[in-house]
């Protein structure tokens, strides 16, 4: 049976309710208040981004909401999203002092989305570009969140940027491809709008190598940023995996953020392959959206999932269900189309997952979601740009300083460049990149992003003793091991 | 239970606390909810010639979502007529005869004085209050504070009361004074039983930033009123202890400034008073507050072994003297408990940009994990031989129990700066170094 949508807008609309709705005025302000204002904050070093955290929460609590989002801004041009997106347990709120004063950490994201919907809401322009551009241009592959972020500090150093697409819109992932309880689309592309008013040119429906060459664009401009992400989802290499209810989890995701909710098709019994936080953001909103039962299967057990701790627990509060330690070896269809799943029980051998024989069974499903990982884009990006160098795991090599590849004009950042982080890393390194740029081309010195409590400190002081933004969960787990 | 009780003047009330006049005690219909609730005395809202209130009366200091820390008002004394309120301290005095509820007075003529003195003792008030304080409205009228900011005339007045006086009487006095001592003495040899104090300070609150009108605002003007609450608190504790420590003074006292809890009352009992009044915390709260006052008071006597607040009263004001009396060699330095360091590096910063540069980061390699979540995270470390023991880190640790004030042994005998002009004087010392 082909899947079809299951239930009506206003129910749809009910179920895809933000979890954590914005804060009002006075929330805000009791919120922003409880902040210690700490110097050199953990929560400034735990940003990829470095907004000075204590700044604009400082800003809200006297009513400056227009300068609160000026400081996110100015350091992260996606704030708007990453206040809705970013994994703060893990970032900024995980660094949070209060937590060793036992109590809850400081709602970061919720006071960073009330400043700058403050801003969008009443259309102010807190970032500016210079008005006479430097006369250097540079060409930007991918609208996302790395291409965004470089695209935007461009633009302030003067540069002229144009940032090509595919998608008929800008935003990337943000766009697409979150889940749509977390961040609607319009807050997505009203970034892009900003960042348009700073004079960066966008050219959609554009693709690279089809409709403009490479070789062009590096003739054309004087540098290029890579921020192209990755590919399609990573194939099973079961049988029946090209059936029709067969789909790339980031697809269904994206029907959701393209047509009305009332109008996504959905199984009334779904399958998510894989256990990554794409996959939860599937899980969760095939449950929203109807489907009688959503189930996770994963060939580990548990404790080896990617997806974080919150999201596992949301996935459990919508009502999805899970199979740990199974993998599926055929999508079973009827009549040209999905009917069931033949699943097995899985265990390790060797430092290897392997299928326990005799296990086997058939789950009856008409939705198969994958989410098992996005392609790699190295054979593309290596026939694009001859001579770039791709590691082994097929991910662009750069220098971490400069985000610069081995092609000295091409630079890189975003899922491109890492293989798949979050969205504020996305965002800094395109940051990266554009200040790379500028070193190369105006000789200007490289400079990361400083803390800025760094700067005017005493001599023989350490100061926070990083000069670039760190996650403290990789800390804390290099910690572990070492 | 040690006993609350107390004996003011001549006043008896089964405890300290008094409801101080002002809008809590206007009707009596408040005063017994008052006494219902366990207050020992009702300060009863001034009573004077009917006046006519202004609509918008109250704003307040609104500090870090902490509402009311300063409060300020330009209510004005009663605008009820004199017989109301006499005859309703008469029916409150009649339900509640072991209680304490005084007539607060405000008039001007000494004819007017004796007839309301005469009139507050007939109805069964069991002392009076003169109202020399309020800071608005009345004064501009000769009355309030322009009474009390000017001791002749104050003595003056009180010598018109006492003439008529057949109950004890307390004079209320107003801080806007450069000197609240010499009030004090004029209340005195003028032969007034008691004081109070403080009454409220001039202030203006705050300025609406779209009308550029302070608030409180009466048809798009304002008007300085009287400021009180937790933030004059401070204030209050100096001024009471300034007439407790006067000799020349020697009344009993009425402490009056920002006490909301039986902690703030017994600061104020050791620095000299024998009763408490209280307004902006029942504005605030309410009058169930006085049972935590009641218990919390009562225990803390207890956990001291003291019997009753006379074992209390004014056992700090001797501690507390001129500034030439300290001790020079005296130091402490701060010290940080590295068990409980957050990490938010106040104390380094306050000391480096607001104090005396001696709190450092340093790498936290030496001392373990580092504070906070973050690994390698610096920490503060004091340097104590440049450490003056100012205690600002210490106050603006979130911490509790972070940074100790701890004393050190500089091994020089008790120094004060008498003695250090003595000294140098006899050519017994040689001038102290100046700070690098």
């Amino acid at each position: 049976m082909p899947i079809q949508p299951l239930i009506d807008a206003a129910t749809a609309a009910l179920n895809m309710v933000e979890p954590k709705p914005p804060l009002s005025p006075q929330e805000a302000r009791i919120e922003a208040n409880r902040c210690l204002f700490c110097f050199d904050a953990p929560c400034i070093m735990a940003c990829p981004t470095g907004i000075d955290i204590p700044t604009f929460i400082r800003k809200i609590t006297t009513d400056n909401l227009t300068g609160a989002a000026r400081t996110i801004l100015e350091a992260n041009v996606l704030g708007a999203s990453c206040a809705r997106v970013c994994p703060t347990a893990m970032l900024c709120e995980g660094a949070c002092v209060m937590l060793d004063l036992e109590k809850d950490p400081i709602q970061i994201g919720r006071l960073q989305r009330h400043a700058t919907d403050h801003v969008a809401a009443l259309g102010i322009d807190v970032l500016h570009a210079p008005a006479g551009k430097n006369g250097r241009t540079v060409a930007i592959l991918g609208a996302g969140p790395a291409g965004l972020g470089c695209a935007a500090e461009l633009a302030r150093l003067g540069y002229a940027a144009t940032v090509y697409d595919k998608k008929p819109a800008g935003g990337g992932l943000n766009t697409y491809g979150i889940a749509y309880y977390k961040m609607r689309p319009e807050v997505s592309l009203d970034e892009v709008r900003m960042i348009e008013r700073l004079g960066v040119a966008f050219r959609y429906g554009v693709e690279i190598g089809r409709d403009v060459q490479p070789a062009d664009l590096l003739r054309d401009h004087d540098a290029v940023f890579i921020g192209i992400g990755l590919g399609g989802a990573n194939r099973l290499g079961i049988p029946g995996e090209d059936l029709p209810e067969v789909v790339d989890a980031l697809d269904f995701i994206e029907w959701i953020h393209t047509r009305p909710l009332a109008e996504v098709p959905v199984g009334r019994r779904v399958a998510v392959l894989g256990c990554g936080n794409t996959a939860i953001d599937a899980v969760t909103q095939a449950k929203r959206l109807g489907a009688e039962t959503a189930t996770i299967i994963y060939r580990r057990g548990p404790g080896e999932m990617s997806a974080y701790p919150f999201e596992y627990d949301l996935a459990k509060t919508d009502g999805a269900t899970f199979l740990f330690d199974t993998a599926a070896l055929e999508v079973v269809a009827e009549q040209g189309h999905v009917a069931a799943l033949r699943l097995a029980k899985t265990a390790v051998r060797d430092s290897r997952v392997a299928v326990v024989p005799g296990t086997e069974w058939i789950q009856p499903f008409d939705l198969v979601l994958k989410a098992v990982g996005q392609e790699k884009q190295a054979a593309l990006l290596g026939q694009l740009f001859p001579g770039l160098k791709v590691d082994a795991k097929g991910r662009v090599e750069y220098d971490p300083a400069s985000m610069q590849t081995s092609l000295p004009k091409v630079f890189v950042g975003g899922d491109a460049a890492s293989g798949g982080r979050e969205v504020v890393n996305a965002v800094a390194e395109g940051k990266k990149a554009a200040r790379g740029i500028h070193a190369l081309l105006a000789g200007a010195a490289e400079s990361g992003p400083i803390q800025p409590s760094r700067l005017g400190m005493p001599d023989g002081a350490v100061g926070s003793g990083f000069d670039a933004p760190i996650r403290v969960h990789e800390l804390e787990a290099a910690l572990k091991q070492g | 239970m040690a006993d609350l009780s107390i004996d003011f003047a001549g006043i008896k009330s089964p405890n300290p606390f008094w409801v101080a006049s002002g809008p809590p005690s206007n009707t009596a219909h408040q005063a017994h909810r008052a006494f219902e609730a366990g207050w020992g005395g009702v300060v009863w809202k001034t009573i004077g010639e009917p006046i006519v209130n202004v609509s918008s009366r109250y704003s307040a200091l609104t500090l870090g979502g902490m509402k009311m820390a300063g409060f300020n008002n330009i209510e004005l004394i009663s605008d009820r007529s004199p017989e109301t309120n006499f005859d309703e301290i008469a029916e409150v005095k009649k339900r509640w005869p072991k209680h304490a509820v005084i007539a607060s007075l405000m008039v001007d003529t000494r004819e007017r004085w004796h007839e309301f003195v005469k009139r507050s003792a007939d109805c069964g008030a069991d002392g009076i209050e003169l109202n020399f304080g309020c800071p608005h409205g009345m004064c501009e009228r000769g009355m309030g504070s322009a009474v009390g900011q000017n001791p002749e005339v104050a003595e003056t007045i009180v010598g018109w009361v006492m003439e008529a006086a057949t109950i004890p009487v307390i004079v209320k006095l107003t801080p806007n004074i450069t000197n609240v001592v010499y009030a004090a003495r004029a209340a005195k040899r003028a032969g007034a039983d008691a004081i109070s104090l403080i009454n409220t300070i001039n202030s203006i609150t705050n300025v609406n930033l779209d009308t550029l009108v302070p608030e409180p605002f009466v048809a798009g003007r304002s008007s300085h009123g009287g400021y009180c609450g937790p933030a004059v608190k401070p204030i209050a504790l100096n001024m009471v202890h300034a007439c407790a420590a006067d000799p020349l003074v020697g009344l009993p006292i009425s402490g009056i400034g920002g006490i909301g809890s039986w902690r703030d009352a017994a600061e104020f009992v050791a620095l000299g008073s024998t009763s408490l009044q209280v307004c902006t915390a029942i504005m605030h709260y309410g009058f169930r507050i006085v049972e935590d006052m009641k218990d919390g008071l009562s225990a803390y006597l207890d956990s001291k072994g003291m019997r009753s607040l006379a074992d209390l009263r004014g056992r700090a004001v001797t501690q507390v003297g001129d500034w030439q009396q300290l001790d020079l060699h005296y130091k402490r330095v701060a010290r940080i408990d590295y068990e409980k360091c957050i990490g938010c590096n106040l104390c380094h910063i306050a000391c480096e940009d607001g104090a005396h540069q001696c709190i450092d980061l340093v790498n936290s390699a030496p001392y373990g994990l580092g504070p906070g979540r973050v690994p390698g995270k610096p920490v503060p470390k004091v340097r104590e031989d440049d450490c003056v023991g100012c205690n600002l880190c210490s106050i603006v640790c979130p911490v509790d129990g972070c940074i100790t004030m701890t004393p050190v042994d500089t091994g020089r005998p008790a120094m004060s700066w008498h003695d250090y002009q003595a000294a140098l004087a006899a050519g017994t010392m040689q001038p102290l170094p100046p700070h690098p």
